[in-house]
């Protein structure tokens, strides 16, 4: 070969089919791989950029939606507790009505018992008077007439009269309360 | 037998390694005598192999991009980002590095790939070390960041900007211009193909010194120098390690210069 015929130097003489050769293969390779391959690639940066950021971007509205939800709720169970409040004292309020009425009713009612307890004691005790008085007046003539009759035989028969009588109206009044 | 073959057979059969290390026989010995002499190399089809790797596997791993990205859309993704970010965007900013990024990153996978040869079983020379790969690359960043530079100042507001440093003196002007022009214009192609090569070419050498020593020792009479090949192929791998390091250093620092000449292009005037 040339170079070997030139001694050392010829290390640095390029051999012209090398550089053809050379020049061809780095040619098609910049040709395929910068048309087909790092355009690309490229675009997949592009696009891995754009969805990273869309992501962040949809992850924020959905935050920020959760968020919103967040306050709703939570001022709704405010309103929800107040309202609870609300009731709860109602309630109470109500309970301590209808107990004040019930105690005023059974109050009522045990005033109008005991006022018609009274007035049928009354009634009875008129009745009961007016009985024994006529029969206060019954037995006082009865008892007269007996003591007038006797008068006339002696003294001693007035009292064997008195309690003869007595014993009488005793059994009288046994036998009705047995009755009874 | 042709002029390579004759110096592959001197390859096999002399140590140390020399210039003659680094020619390779043509496929088709017919072609030879042709211009079609070195087409069809193992240098060659390490080039043509390592296209085809970087596009099948590219084109594999990102066939269906997805957003949520699988197990070898990531690796291809992690792969361009590394320079997209680390060189591309750093250097030039988000919008202008976002433009350059798929040169940069082909260009780094490109030399990537081609100086792993340098440690592939079999092959274990990069075409790298062959100036006229690196050469062209370099070319083609030269073309690249002096088409920029002139496409947003103009043919002579990118002279001035690149020849002559601001805050200067302007007696100093005749000494700086021609230093700055050399250094930006012409040098700058030529360090970035050097470097590459010669790092590629070195690790060649090295590799080939451990190896081959470590059978010339062991094709010695003597068996205690029989013995010391061991520590010549113990050294071998040991540098192929080292090779690894240079290999991505290697590629890193050419892309990283392309972008810094980028940028320089692109800055705003002083």
């Amino acid at each position: 070969m040339i170079q070997a015929a030139e001694g050392g130097s010829g290390i640095l003489f390029p051999i012209w089919q090398e550089i053809v050769v050379g020049a061809i293969a780095f040619g098609l390779l910049c040709f395929v791989l910068m048309k087909f391959v790092f355009p690309r690639m490229e675009k997949t940066f592009e696009a891995r950029v754009d969805a990273i950021e869309g992501g962040i971007e949809r992850a924020e509205r959905a935050q920020e939606e959760a968020n919103q939800t967040l306050e709703e709720y939570r001022r709704k169970l405010a309103g929800a507790q107040e309202e609870a409040a609300a009731i709860r004292d109602e309630a109470r309020a109500d309970a301590i009505a209808a107990k004040e009425e019930i105690l005023v009713s059974a109050r009522e009612e045990a005033n109008r018992i005991i006022a018609a307890g009274h007035a049928q004691v009354e009634a009875s005790r008129q009745q009961l008077v007016r009985e024994l008085r006529s029969d206060v007046g019954n037995l006082a003539v009865d008892l007269a007439g007996k003591i007038i009759g006797q008068r006339l035989a002696g003294d001693a028969s007035t009292e064997q009269t008195v309690d003869q009588f007595l014993a009488q109206l005793t059994d009288d009044t046994a036998e009705a309360s047995g009755a009874r | 037998m042709t002029d390579s073959a004759m110096v592959l057979a001197a390859e096999e059969s002399h140590f140390p390694p020399g210039i003659g290390s680094f020619d390779f026989r043509d496929w088709f010995t017919g072609l030879s005598e042709t211009a079609l002499a070195n087409v069809f190399t193992t240098i060659t089809f390490a080039v043509w192999l390592t296209v085809a790797v970087l596009i099948v596997f590219f084109l594999w791993a990102y066939r269906k991009p997805r957003i949520v990205p699988t197990k070898r859309q990531w690796l291809a993704e992690s792969a361009y980002g590394f320079i997209r970010n680390t060189v591309a965007i750093d250097l030039l900013g988000k919008q202008t590095g976002v433009r350059f990024a798929p040169y940069l990153a082909t260009l780094f996978f490109f030399i990537l790939i081609m100086n792993f040869w340098a440690i592939v079983p079999g092959v274990q020379i990069s075409p790298n070390a062959h100036i006229a790969f690196p050469a062209t690359l370099g070319v083609i960043s030269w073309l690249i960041y002096n088409y920029v530079g002139i496409k947003k100042h103009g043919f002579v507001g990118y002279m001035k900007m690149t020849c002559v440093p601001p805050g200067a003196p302007w007696f100093i002007y005749p000494l700086l211009i021609p230093i700055e022009f050399l250094q930006n214009i012409i040098l700058r192609p030529v360090t970035l193909a050097l470097r590459l090569f010669a790092n590629m070419f070195a690790g060649h050498l090295i590799l080939l010194v451990f190896i081959l020593g470590g059978f010339e020792l062991l094709n010695s009479e003597n068996i205690f120098i029989q013995g010391l090949s061991v520590f010549s192929f113990a050294m071998g791998i040991a540098m192929t390690l080292f090779e690894l390091i240079v290999i991505l250093l290697q590629a890193y620092v050419f892309t990283l210069l392309t972008g810094m000449y980028i940028q320089g292009s692109l800055a705003d005037e002083h």
